[in-house]
């Protein structure tokens, strides 16, 4: 069949535009008609057919006003960035039609069907989504079984914690560095033991009971601290000349990279108190902060490894001709480039990292998602584990966006390279 | 004038090519020497293995008084007192052309702040980029930035300056800036050794030349000999190619 007639140019460019035009939007009446009114307007075709005309309609209409170039600058914009060949005018037309399909019902049981107020199941009558379950509960799934007349404890170290971050950001370089040592080293102390108590006449609170998003930010700001200079030692220990360092490294990342997590936590669990003496405890939060550290660790040398290999030969050459040792070239010339060449991996292990927390249910912990899991098989709230989940993947996605932000932010402020 | 450099007897393999056959040179304080040859003659090899950037297999290599062994334990201290320039300038990109300077007077040396920068400025000053001290290397042109590399290596005051055909990646209008500021250095009474294919340079400021091939010492002359009166066939051979 010889299509060049159905070919849109400069004289019949009016009446090609119009009809396309004509059918794009027979096309989109199709679709959101049977989207949002239920009605169907081509049911008078086979069903086949019918569910694929507006698919149809579609592309037809976008091939009738694909031209090269005809001075409408909005009808040139849409050529060139949707419509530049019939396989691109199909995936436009899928994306916006799965849009419209799909994007309604969804917000319908987010917002429109769902019920915020009231304090029991039997208060959620609109078929949505259950927002009342998170709001009954939102006190486990931020403080886990934490007391609550001790909660003011957690929420005074994570104030602090994010005044002093905060801070670091707009005080005078020359202070910045005393806030970051007295954040890596003294505040973890402090903030455990405001956490945990038992001195200073506050009430012990032992670590089982502590969970939900707070236990969340506790694993993985201390695994997040930890792993990276371990990490980044095993990576140079990888590369070392010595071989009982080499080897002893290598070992070690394999080792750790080679068995899943939750074997590890597992292990740390059962396993590790098997071979401590008798009557010495380790407390099992402790335990997991080890394992979850020494796996990711073994994740980021790999990934600091990376690093070292991209740099030129040059910079360790021009390092060594000035004189400088084996430690000093590494923090002052090495380390500096080759971890800003790896910040995307870098946040990528922390993301993981993140989100590999809830494992530690398998030892008894219960984090956010750990929470949720509980709150949902209890008896007056059965059945509602889809909001509990959407939940906790919404917390989990906000915090892995703002750390993907940041890694962003980092990369550009210290891109010195053209 | 007394010795600075000796090598005696050097040989070095990578596996099994012999990169250095049987070296021989001393080197004098203030002494200025052009090495020359044709490519993989062993040139860089050579200076490389002053300061023990590679490793040599057999032989002597002494630098002002120490050899240079596996066994030294005070290598970095040689290599500060021994300051080299690159074919790539291998600036450190990520500070800026006077942190380069400062970093390892600071580090290395243990001079205070203040006075490395002073030092650093009066180096930039001395091969004209003070302006540009600010700036990042990625900001600079191959000239400066080789001009900066070498301010670098001023700033640890080295006793000895080796230069890898510092000229070979510039473009060549920019040539000419850096072996201007070579040509200063010399007049000021540093001691080098100049891997180069500038011939010009060398008639100005060598005492010696050296031309090299495969690995071997070929011929070591005064400058004006070896220009105009070069003894073996080979150096006449390359010399005809490249004047």
């Amino acid at each position: 069949m010889n299509l060049s007639i159905l070919k849109s140019d400069k004289k019949n460019l009016n009446s090609f535009i119009a009809t396309g035009s004509a059918l794009i939007f027979i096309g989109f009446i199709d679709i959101i008609s049977s989207s949002f009114f239920g009605t169907n307007i081509t049911a008078f075709l086979p069903n086949k057919i019918s569910y694929l005309t507006p698919l149809l309609f579609g592309l037809f209409g976008l091939y009738l006003i694909r031209i090269e170039f005809s001075g409408n600058k909005l009808l040139d914009k849409i050529n060139i960035n949707f419509n530049s060949s019939n396989f691109n005018a199909l995936l436009t037309l899928l994306v916006i039609f799965a849009l419209i399909k799909y994007i309604p019902p969804l917000l319908n049981w987010f917002v429109f069907d769902a019920n915020f107020a009231g304090n029991t199941k039997e208060d959620c009558t609109d078929g949505g989504a259950c927002w009342v379950f998170v709001k009954v509960w939102l006190n486990r799934f931020v403080y886990g079984l934490y007391p609550d007349t001790e909660q003011w404890r957690i929420n005074t170290a994570f104030l602090t914690l994010f005044l002093l971050v905060g801070a670091s950001f707009f005080v005078p370089q020359k202070f910045k560095k005393y806030i970051i040592i007295f954040l890596l080293f003294v505040y973890p102390i402090i903030g455990l033991k405001l956490i945990s108590g038992g001195d200073f006449g506050l009430k012990y609170v032992e670590t089982g009971a502590w969970g939900g998003l707070s236990l969340t930010f506790i694993v993985s700001a201390f695994a997040l601290i930890l792993c990276f200079p371990i990490g980044t030692i095993l990576a140079l220990g990888r590369r070392s000349k010595l071989p009982a360092i080499r080897y002893t490294s290598i070992g070690f990342i394999e080792l750790w990279r080679g068995v899943p997590l939750i074997t590890v936590l597992f292990m740390s669990a059962v396993m590790f108190p098997m071979f401590l003496p008798d009557g010495t405890y380790v407390d099992k939060l402790i335990r997991v902060l080890i394992a979850i550290t020494l796996f990711e660790a073994a994740y980021m040398a790999e990934v600091v490894r990376g690093g070292l290999q991209a740099l030129p030969k040059g910079q360790y050459e021009a390092a060594k001709s000035l004189g400088m040792g084996y430690w000093k070239m590494h923090f002052l010339i090495i380390l500096p480039q080759a971890l800003k060449l790896v910040i995307p991996g870098i946040a990528n292990t922390f993301l993981a990292l993140v989100k590999d927390t809830p494992l530690i249910f398998v030892v008894g912990l219960l984090e956010l998602a750990g929470m949720v899991n509980l709150a949902k098989t209890n008896p007056k709230w059965l059945g509602m584990a889809m909001e509990g989940y959407v939940f906790a993947g919404l917390v989990f996605w906000v915090i892995c966006y703002v750390m993907s932000r940041y890694s962003q932010n980092l990369e550009k402020k210290l891109k010195t390279e053209r | 004038m007394s010795k600075i450099i000796e090598l005696k007897n050097v040989n070095k393999w990578f596996d099994k090519f012999q990169a250095l056959k049987d070296i021989n040179l001393e080197v004098n304080q203030q002494e200025k020497i052009v090495i020359c040859g044709p490519s993989g003659s062993g040139k860089s090899t050579l200076i490389r293995c002053i300061n023990r950037l590679e490793e040599h297999q057999d032989g002597q290599i002494i630098v002002d008084g120490k050899e240079i062994s596996e066994n030294t334990k005070d290598l970095e201290k040689i290599r500060a007192e021994v300051g080299m320039v690159f074919q790539q300038f291998n600036l450190f990109p990520h500070l800026s052309i006077l942190d380069n300077c400062t970093l390892a007077p600071i580090w290395v040396k243990k001079m205070p702040k203040k006075d490395a920068e002073a030092l650093a400025m009066k180096n930039l000053e001395r091969v004209q980029i003070a302006d540009q001290a600010k700036k990042f290397p990625g900001q600079l042109s191959g000239g400066q930035q080789q001009r900066s590399a070498l301010a670098r290596a001023l700033c640890m005051e080295p006793k000895i300056m080796l230069f890898d055909e510092p000229t070979s990646a510039l473009d060549p209008e920019m040539i000419k800036e850096v072996l201007d500021a070579m040509v200063d250095l010399a007049k000021a009474g540093m001691t080098m050794i100049v891997v180069t294919h500038e011939m010009g340079f060398a008639k100005e400021v060598a005492d010696n030349m050296i031309f090299m091939d495969e690995g071997k010492i070929v011929e070591k002359a005064k400058t004006k000999d070896f220009f105009e009166n070069p003894k073996s066939d080979r150096t006449k051979l390359f010399l005809s190619q490249i004047l």
